[in-house]
């Protein structure tokens, strides 16, 4: 079928309808389709040509186009504004389109620790989940499964797992072995960090290749994305997505309890009305409850299931906390696009006034040599002495990285601008996010213990993230929280909404602390929970 | 340093040219039906200019990397052609002769007259900003993510060359 022939119409007699075709959405259709029932998934962007996607590397690569680009983001349909003291730029931070963000996603893969989920009961701050992570762990092994993870089980500060990782792990990199000896000195201890990304052959992909730009784009399919379930979940298990169907509006009935049908719009300028029995929102931290807010009624005159008036509020994200700079022999950066090497042994260090933070060996310090060939800031044009210029450039660069935590906050939220709209009309996202005391001083203790790192290995360091410069990982946790009481909470720890008897939520706002792993995994695990909870309500 | 044509089929693939079967076909530029016609001798010409000197091999190189570019993308094809005629154009105002005729020092002179040097690539800009895109960084991005031109800087599995998972686990001595 040409595009144009796209069949966009409604599906009678459906029983679930998910919002968003990002990983939690794909896991929810492939998980309730390979059930037996009959899906509906809604996806406001387009389906990617995977064809296309070396044309996307090369976008990403020459400066002639900018980070938007790559996947097509920008414009009317993406609007935003910032209300809050940060900017934050939302749209590096996502991707609309069949496969969600994880198409530019670095594709690493973390379980929360055990101290995550018990913040309040252990050191007094922040908030407890509803559930352990006794509760998540079978799901996160099937997340792992289900996501091809290549790891090794030689974390000594990782929480307990009682399965192998499905792939063995990439080999540490010839930096890590540089970084080794000087944590070695200072008795901090390195281990290889999870991927979701092929260190061999796997489930029908290919191993990875080698292209160096996983972030954002990679050519070979070897890093996961969301299109392996969507695609699954579509040809073999029977499952339908519409593409290029952004959901308007979600209408509850008379009651005012139970939802009855989505709104979408189509290209053609037309709305149409999915109906099913039971609904999940997978739109990501900031789409769930803009259209959670935008679907205000008579009887839900704060936005749906907002009774709680905590629908948007409590956004959290991970704050960078990076060093670099040059060390007076070869580093080898830049082969591949991925970490090899972490240390979480800071992790659960925790107390009143510090968070959780992780520590990051990065593989790709430093400008590429086509980086530094390609842009008119480059001293020399070309020639022999862009040569010597890219010598000079690549080749001896080393650095950190590492995530910091911010604690939920009810002022850092997410609210409607009814001052300005998107494509269709509907007020666009309005972030208002600050840093507080704590995530500073996190930070600021990522940043000690790099520059410890890097001082023993004898870099001569040329920048710092500290907490002036810190940016957010793009990870949009807890607009609309988890937890027992309605009066505090957006959904129950089923992931179903307190007000709405068929509605679930299955994506990171749903998390009550975001500790400082990257959020996917736990997405991936919680979207699989939510599966069997609407399974068994079916 | 010998370039190669493997290092240009190399360079073609990790711009989603998908070589292989088309590999043959994919050689021979003089063989180009296709219109418009891309001057081969201003392009090798440039490329002489821009990649180091001790670079041998530009002319097959060139030519495979430029034909698989623009085989069956004419759009692509016209944008090289038409900014190709530019630099050629402005050789002969500024110095009475073809690109390709001159000697290095008054084609490294054209290039930056045209400003070719220090302006922002753009395919829908103004010429210089044309030159840059289709021509310029066009050529740099073959050799600088081709393991030829990467290896000549220190690296043989640059960004953008699928070169595998050994190659980051090694040493510099390795
Ligand atoms: C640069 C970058 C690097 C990252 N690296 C990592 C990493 O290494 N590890 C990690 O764990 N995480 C990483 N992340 C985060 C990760 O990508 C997200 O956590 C993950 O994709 C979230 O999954 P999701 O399904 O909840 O949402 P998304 O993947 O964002 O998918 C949501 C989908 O819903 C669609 N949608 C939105 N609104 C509507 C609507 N109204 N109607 C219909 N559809 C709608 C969107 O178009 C989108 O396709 C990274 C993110 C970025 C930007
Ligand atoms: S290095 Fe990254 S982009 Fe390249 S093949 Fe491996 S996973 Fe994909």
């Amino acid at each position: 079928m040409s595009r144009g022939d796209v069949d966009r119409t409604p599906s009678p007699r459906t029983d679930v309808c998910i919002v968003g075709a990002g990983p939690a959405g794909a896991l929810v259709a492939h998980r309730l389709a390979s059930e037996g029932y009959d899906v509906v998934v809604l996806e406001a962007g387009p389906r990617f040509d995977p064809a296309n996607r070396l044309e996307r590397m090369e976008r990403h690569i020459r400066p002639s186009h900018g980070p938007e680009d790559v996947w097509d983001m920008g414009g009317p349909r993406d609007a935003y504004t910032n209300a809050g003291e940060e900017h934050y730029p939302l749209n590096a931070a996502r991707v609309k389109g069949v496969g969600g963000t994880t198409l530019h996603w670095q594709g690493m893969v973390f379980r929360l620790h055990e101290s995550d989920f018990e913040r309040r009961s252990r050191h007094g701050v922040e908030r407890d989940w509803p559930i352990g992570y006794d509760d998540l762990q079978p799901y996160y092994a099937e997340a792992e499964a289900e996501l091809g993870v290549a790891g090794a089980d030689d974390n000594p500060f990782a929480p307990p797992r009682s399965e192998p990782f499905p792939m063995p792990a990439f080999r540490p990199s010839y930096s890590d072995s540089l970084f080794a000896d000087a944590c070695e000195e200072l008795g901090i201890a390195m281990h290889s960090a999870p991927n979701a990304r092929n260190s061999e052959a796997h489930d029908g992909r290919s191993a990875c290749q080698g292209y160096g730009t996983c972030k954002p784009v990679c050519p070979s399919g070897a890093k996961y994305d969301a299109t392996v379930h969507v695609s699954k979940a579509e040809e073999e298990e029977g499952a339908r997505v519409i593409d290029r169907a952004p959901v308007q509006r979600i209408e509850h009935d008379r009651s005012g309890e139970t939802v009855e049908a989505v709104v979408y719009a189509t290209p053609d300028g037309a709305e149409h009305r999915q109906e099913a029995r039971q609904f999940v929102l997978a739109a990501g931290g900031i789409e769930i409850p803009r259209l959670l807010l935008l679907s205000r009624s008579t009887q839900h005159p704060d936005g749906l299931a907002n009774s709680s008036g905590a629908v948007g509020r409590y956004f959290m994200d991970h704050l960078f906390a990076g060093m670099g700079g040059e060390l007076d022999a070869p580093t080898r950066q830049k082969h591949v696009g991925f970490i090899t090497s972490e240390s979480h042994q800071f992790y659960d260090e925790v107390d009143g006034s510090v968070g959780p933070y992780k520590l990051e060996f990065l593989n790709y310090a430093g400008p590429s040599p086509v980086d530094v060939a390609l842009s008119t800031e480059s001293e020399a044009a070309w020639g022999d002495a862009l040569a010597e210029e890219i010598r000079d450039t690549y080749g001896n660069r080393i650095a950190m990285g590492g995530l910091c935590g911010q604690p939920p906050r009810a002022e850092n939220r997410v609210t409607l601008n009814p001052d300005v709209t998107d494509d269709h009309g509907n007020p666009v996202p309005d972030i208002h996010w600050s840093l507080g005391e704590r995530e500073r001083r996190t930070i600021e203790a990522a940043n000690e213990t790099q520059a410890a790192i890097m001082d023993e290995l004898g870099v001569d360091v040329d920048w710092t993230t500290g907490p002036e410069a810190t940016g957010p990982a793009f990870h949009h946790m807890g607009t609309t929280r988890m937890g027992t009481d309605p009066d505090e909470s957006v959904v129950n720890p089923r992931l179903r909404t307190h007000d709405l008897d068929n509605c679930w939520i299955a994506s990171s706002s749903t998390f009550v602390t975001g500790g400082a792993l990257n959020p996917t995994l736990t997405i991936a695990a919680l979207a699989l929970r939510a599966a069997d909870a609407v399974s068994e309500a079916l | 340093m010998e370039l190669t044509r493997r290092d240009a089929l190399a360079a073609l693939a990790s711009t989603g040219i998908v070589v292989g079967a088309g590999a043959a076909a994919v050689s021979r530029l003089d063989d180009q039906r296709a219109e418009p016609a891309v001057d081969v001798d201003t392009l090798v010409a440039v490329a002489e200019v821009l990649y180091p000197t001790e670079v041998d091999g530009v002319r097959e190189f060139v030519e495979t990397f430029a034909a698989g570019r623009t085989a069956d993308r004419p759009d692509y094809r016209a944008g090289m052609a038409d900014a190709l005629a530019v630099v050629d154009e402005r050789a002969e105002s500024w110095f009475d002769g073809p690109f390709a005729t001159l000697d290095r020092e008054d084609r490294d002179a054209t290039l930056r007259q045209l400003g070719a040097d220090a302006i922002p690539p753009d395919p829908a800009g103004r010429p210089p900003a044309r030159v840059r895109y289709y021509v310029v960084n066009e050529l740099l991005y073959a050799f600088y993510t081709s393991p030829t031109g990467g290896s000549l800087v220190g690296t043989e599995n640059p960004i953008g060359h699928p070169g595998g998972t050994a190659s980051y686990q090694r040493g510099p001595d390795a």
